[in-house]
């Protein structure tokens, strides 16, 4: 007897479709159209050179005489890259950004992270949700609201004149000290998060037991709960750096017109010099430069995953 | 607990949150500025409110924005479902390892990446006839979907790794079929995880700039382009207003979900014990 409900599809099946095969193929399709062959495009225009036409670079392949198909690579665009040292600089200076950035999170962050892990349940929700709130509120906009915290009138400066702490107006805006605080600002909840979901399952039978034993607070802290923390930190610090390396709108609004962040060089070098190929090469160059960290993160990740599928 | 280390913890938590509130609470205040000079106060005003409602650029944009994100969080939830659901339930596939990889490299990817190569994927396209020839609303949502999904897969593949798998086996066994068993147990059971991964979604292509920018054509402008460009030009008290009513929206969001999943929790703790006291 055939149930009503038995798939009519039996062809389909037969050939290996199955609905399985649908839950999987519709994002892997998804993402190998719309993530990794844009990647394959712009490795490719990365060995192409510039023209004057749409679209503005050369093609890789082309018919010579009508009879064979010619390869060309040029490999210029990252010859240039290491010859102007405008380029190594900016990827050197990213670097550094990302890493100080990074660094300010986590002596922030950490500390945050800790008092909310140890206040009341009902306290941490609301901390939490706390943490979590400027993170859903526009991006930038609040980097827009530094600018009227920074200006040579605005808020802060202001109020420090009034207190008569200072006489004239600091210059912030448009420093690297803005720019330092508009990354942090902005990265901080993404420190925070991570640090919070390792501190908060720790035992705090332990800290009792060293303290039992004669241990000092401080040194208990050294010795048990930060190397406990230590996935949470790599988590916190991955999710800060990588992103901050390429951070192009901080920069280009609170940071100084002369700030070299590789984000912003890319962008330059595509909207204002349209020079795409040169765009495409600096783009490689900042994902080589990702690998490790983001291999790094992944790792971590799919622990994390696995580990809290087998709870 | 060590007295002087959480007096230590709680100036931390203080000065934190001042760090991360002041800039939003300053903005806020200053929209009430009668004057334009953004910060200097003088006199409560609700003018700027007015300017921001007449300004028609200003609300197409936002306009836009906001159906760019509703099209957006629809795409990425029934996307990033499936590829969460095949994550998590699945086991070992063929192209598991790829679809994972894919899932997580764009929540770290830096978006001046993204919104390259996503152009340059709809440059090289151009010339093909299924694709749009003018870039603007549906490349953005492309780009967009492609960002976000990552963001609900990784909701949903937790929420159901958490999940007790015996429901969808019992099921199974009464003789459901998967996709039955799918519908009627496990959807209602990550229904709020669909749901913080369609605002989030919703949110992240409200707000992204960069992205946008790359892909869309020379005659769309989205919010956060117009802000962006307003921006670039000075500060303006109208951008004050804008800022306050998108965060007090997002507030009483976020508040209403926090209510809702804590009351869904007490409800779940209060049938939990009532079983127990039964037995």
């Amino acid at each position: 007897m055939t149930s009503p409900h038995r798939r009519p599809s039996g062809l389909l099946r037969r050939a290996g479709f199955t609905g399985r095969t649908a839950v999987v193929g519709v994002p892997w399709l998804w993402l190998l159209l719309f993530f990794l062959v844009p990647f394959l495009i712009v490795l490719k225009i990365s060995f192409a050179e510039t023209q004057l036409a749409v679209p503005p670079y050369t093609p890789m392949f082309e018919w010579v005489e009508g009879q064979y198909l010619q390869l060309r690579l040029h490999a210029s665009n990252y010859a240039y890259l290491f010859q102007d040292s405008l380029y190594f600089q900016a990827f050197l200076s990213s670097l550094k950004v990302a890493a100080v950035s990074t660094v300010l999170c986590l002596l922030i962050g950490y500390p945050m992270a800790y008092g909310i892990a140890r206040s009341s349940p009902s306290g941490r929700n609301i901390l939490l949700l706390l943490v979590i709130l400027p993170f859903w509120t526009s991006f930038l906009l609040r980097v827009y609201a530094w600018i009227g915290l920074l200006r040579n009138n605005g808020v802060i400066n202001n109020a420090l004149m009034a207190l008569g702490i200072i006489d004239e107006p600091i210059v912030m805006l448009q420093t690297d000290f803005a720019m330092y605080v508009g990354i942090v600002y902005s990265y901080l909840p993404f420190m925070i998060l991570p640090l919070y979901a390792n501190l908060e399952k720790h035992d705090h039978t332990l800290l009792e037991a060293a303290a039992d034993l004669g241990c000092r607070p401080f040194r208990a802290f050294l010795r048990i709960t930060l190397p406990l923390s230590k996935p949470g930190i790599i988590a916190g610090s991955m999710l800060v750096f990588i992103p901050a390396i390429g951070e192009f709108v901080i920069p280009r609004l609170l940071g100084g017109s002369d700030s070299l962040m590789i984000g912003r060089v890319l962008w330059d070098e595509f909207f204002s010099n349209r020079d795409w190929p040169v765009a495409s090469a600096v783009a490689i160059a900042l994902l080589l430069l990702l690998v490790i960290p983001i291999m790094v993160f992944q790792r971590y990740q799919a622990q994390e995953m696995s580990g809290g599928a087998r709870r | 607990m060590n007295p002087r280390r959480s007096y230590f913890l709680l100036t931390a938590l203080v000065l934190g949150f001042a760090f991360l509130y002041i800039p939003i609470l300053s903005m806020m205040l200053f929209s009430f500025n009668e004057s334009r000079l953004v910060t200097v106060w003088g006199g409560f005003s609700t003018k700027w409110y007015g300017e921001l409602l007449r300004d028609r650029q200003l609300l197409s944009g936002l306009w836009l924005s906001l159906r760019i994100a509703f099209v957006t969080a629809c795409g990425a939830v029934v996307v990033g479902t499936l590829a969460g659901l095949a994550l998590a339930r699945f086991g070992r596939f063929r192209g598991r390892t790829l679809l994972s990889g894919m899932v997580a490299a764009p929540l770290v990817m830096p978006e001046v990446i993204t919104g390259l190569s996503l152009l340059l994927l709809f440059v090289a396209f151009a010339p093909l006839p299924f694709v749009p020839d003018q870039r603007g609303f549906s490349t953005i949502a492309i780009a967009h979907i492609t960002l976000t999904l990552s963001y609900v897969t990784v909701v949903v593949q937790s929420r159901l790794a958490t999940m007790d798998e015996s429901l969808e086996e019992a099921a199974m066994d009464l003789g459901a079929r998967p996709t039955k068993v799918f519908f009627v147990i496990t959807l209602p059971i990550i229904a709020p995880a669909l749901a913080s991964g369609w605002l989030l979604a919703f949110t992240l292509s409200l707000d992204d700039l960069v992205i946008a920018t790359f892909t869309a054509g020379p005659s769309t402008n989205t919010l956060p382009m117009m802000i962006f460009s307003k921006v670039r030009l000075g500060v303006t008290p109208e951008i004050n207003a804008l800022a306050t009513v998108m965060v007090c929206v997002v507030t009483l969001f976020v508040i209403a979900a926090g209510v809702m999943t804590s009351r869904q929790q007490r409800a779940r703790q209060r049938d939990a014990q009532a079983a127990a006291a039964g037995r």
